[in-house]
């Protein structure tokens, strides 16, 4: 896309956590809630200090549990607060109900996941298992690839939760110790300029029991109920409008993404899907966060030895750009989904049953395998990258596909 | 379901209410009903306290206690908690 200004920004040494809690500092958050995961604790330290120290008016609640955390969250929002919390893991786990409550109350809360493996055996390295877990709890999911996304996507999802046509809460995903706990240069942006980009919180008019139309939010002026039961006759609708928000969000996601870039200079694909050296392509990898960043040096290498390989990354996972994945990979032959959670007894990863899906509908059809990989923060290499290529051209060449789900780096 | 039910896109999101809970009859859901013998009765209102569908309310008018049927839901805590025990809970 075209570039046309770009603000003064400065250089800071920041982990994944650090860019986290920098961004959210900058966003004008009024509340914060929140209880300690690793790897996510970097984050929550950094804002009780910002907080202590007196560098933000944000008031910062520390709770007995993530499900209070979400509770706290979900309560604040309602009152029109702008609220930020974060969690891995376990804690995601714990969160699992109120992040349903959330996202049916409509409450625009940012989260961020320093994503992470499941128990048991315990593990607090990274992979996807827990927020893939919640791919269906009607939050809007952004997973990032390096620490400079973490930071402008945070910064980006309070605008896209807080949306009027979309009014939903926002989980931005940060691989576990790859992003979270590695030091990367952030190019940062001022405080004046972020605050200016997120604005305050915009609130829809709803109709209330009174008969009034009144922002939505909870004021002892104009009352109203939010979330209350809903019976057979009437839940249905409720859940088909949260479907409606959700794509609403794929286009806001776009909008906000393209506007923060020509502030930034830094577009990551359309904001749904970034495409890496597709245009020709033959053999094609998909995969969420961290593992693009190897993927693409990988693909360097195979194109400099004349082979049309080419990368898809998903960034939005929810709302899931079906249409675009196809359109993106309309050229492309074979292609190999990179899954880091399991679906047990389904047949591979969560990524893969709905990239095989999309590609359905596809006139070109190409061949779908599933890589899963890098469970529990197992290390991901470049050669083995590279494998899933030479599979995928042993696939066009036999025109055959022996097995649909691998696992990378796996000992027999 | 009704055909005056709402569709989706006519009504405000997560479940905000549009009418006021007092027009949702519920009293027919009930299959005790609160008898009250008001020799018994001293008018302490607990009852009016520990109601949790604020069905018993204060008639300053009268300077007594009425039962709303249409919300009454035969619970019987008003029973369990009258001191003197002036309610008793009959079948319908």
């Amino acid at each position: 896309m075209l570039v046309k200004s770009v603000v003064k920004q400065e250089t800071h040494a920041l982990n994944g956590d650090e860019a986290v809690a920098l961004a959210v500092k900058q966003s004008d958050v009024d509340v914060i809630a929140a209880y300690p995961i690793t790897p996510q604790t970097i984050i929550v330290e950094k804002l009780s200090e910002y907080v202590a120290n007196n560098e933000i008016e944000t008031e910062y609640v520390c709770t007995e549990s993530e499900h209070s955390a979400m509770a706290a969250c979900l309560a604040a929002s309602a009152t029109g607060a702008r609220v930020f919390t974060a969690t891995a893991s376990a804690g995601l786990a714990l969160m699992h109900e109120m992040l349903f409550v959330t996202s049916g109350c409509r409450a625009p809360v940012v989260m961020a996941v320093a994503n992470r493996a499941l128990s048991a055996p315990l593990n607090i390295h990274g992979d996807h298992s827990d927020a893939m877990a919640e791919r269906d709890s009607g939050w809007i999911q952004i997973y990032a690839e390096n620490a400079q996304e973490v930071y402008d996507s945070v910064i980006q999802a309070f605008r896209i939760a807080e949306h009027l046509d979309v009014q939903l809460p926002v989980m931005v995903g940060l691989d576990g110790f790859t992003l979270s706990h590695t030091l990367e240069n952030v190019q940062t942006l001022s405080d004046e300029t972020v605050k200016d980009f997120v604005k305050t919180r915009q609130f829809p008019m709803v109709l209330t029991h009174e008969g009034k139309t009144v922002p939505f939010k909870l004021d002892p002026d104009t009352p109203l109920t939010i979330g209350p039961v809903a019976l057979p006759n009437y839940y249905f609708e409720f859940k088909r409008q949260q479907e409606e928000a959700m794509k609403n969000a794929m286009t806001v996601i776009q909008q906000i993404h393209d506007e923060y870039a020509q502030l930034t200079g830094r577009a990551y694909g359309d904001g749904l899907l970034e495409q890496y050296k597709l245009g020709d392509v033959e053999i094609a990898v998909i995969c969420v966060g961290s593992t693009a960043g190897t993927a693409k040096a990988v693909i360097d290498e195979l194109r400099n030895s004349g082979v049309k390989a080419g990368l898809l990354r998903i960034r939005t996972y929810r709302p899931f750009p079906a249409e675009a994945i196809v359109k993106a990979l309309r050229k492309a032959k074979a292609v190999a989904v990179m899954d880091r959670s399991m679906s047990f007894g389904g047949r591979g990863g969560a990524v893969f049953h709905e990239v095989r899906h999309a590609l359905y509908d596809s006139a070109t059809r190409p061949y779908v395998v599933n890589y899963i990989y890098g469970l529990g923060g197992r290390d991901t290499s470049p050669i083995q990258i590279k494998k899933i290529f030479d599979d995928l051209q042993k696939i066009l060449q036999t025109k055959h596909v022996e097995d649909l789900v691998h696992y990378i780096g796996l000992r027999e | 379901m009704s055909s005056k039910d709402k569709g989706w896109k006519e009504i405000s999101p997560a479940g905000v209410c549009w009418k006021s809970s007092k027009t949702y009859l519920t009293g027919d859901w009930k299959s005790f009903t609160p008898e009250r013998d008001v020799k018994k009765c001293t008018k302490c209102l607990l009852c009016t306290i520990y109601c949790p569908d604020c069905a018993i309310l204060w008639n300053a008018e009268k300077g007594d206690i009425e039962f709303d049927m249409n919300f009454c839901k035969g619970c019987g805590i008003c029973a369990n908690e009258c001191p003197t025990k002036a309610i008793v809970m009959k079948t319908e």
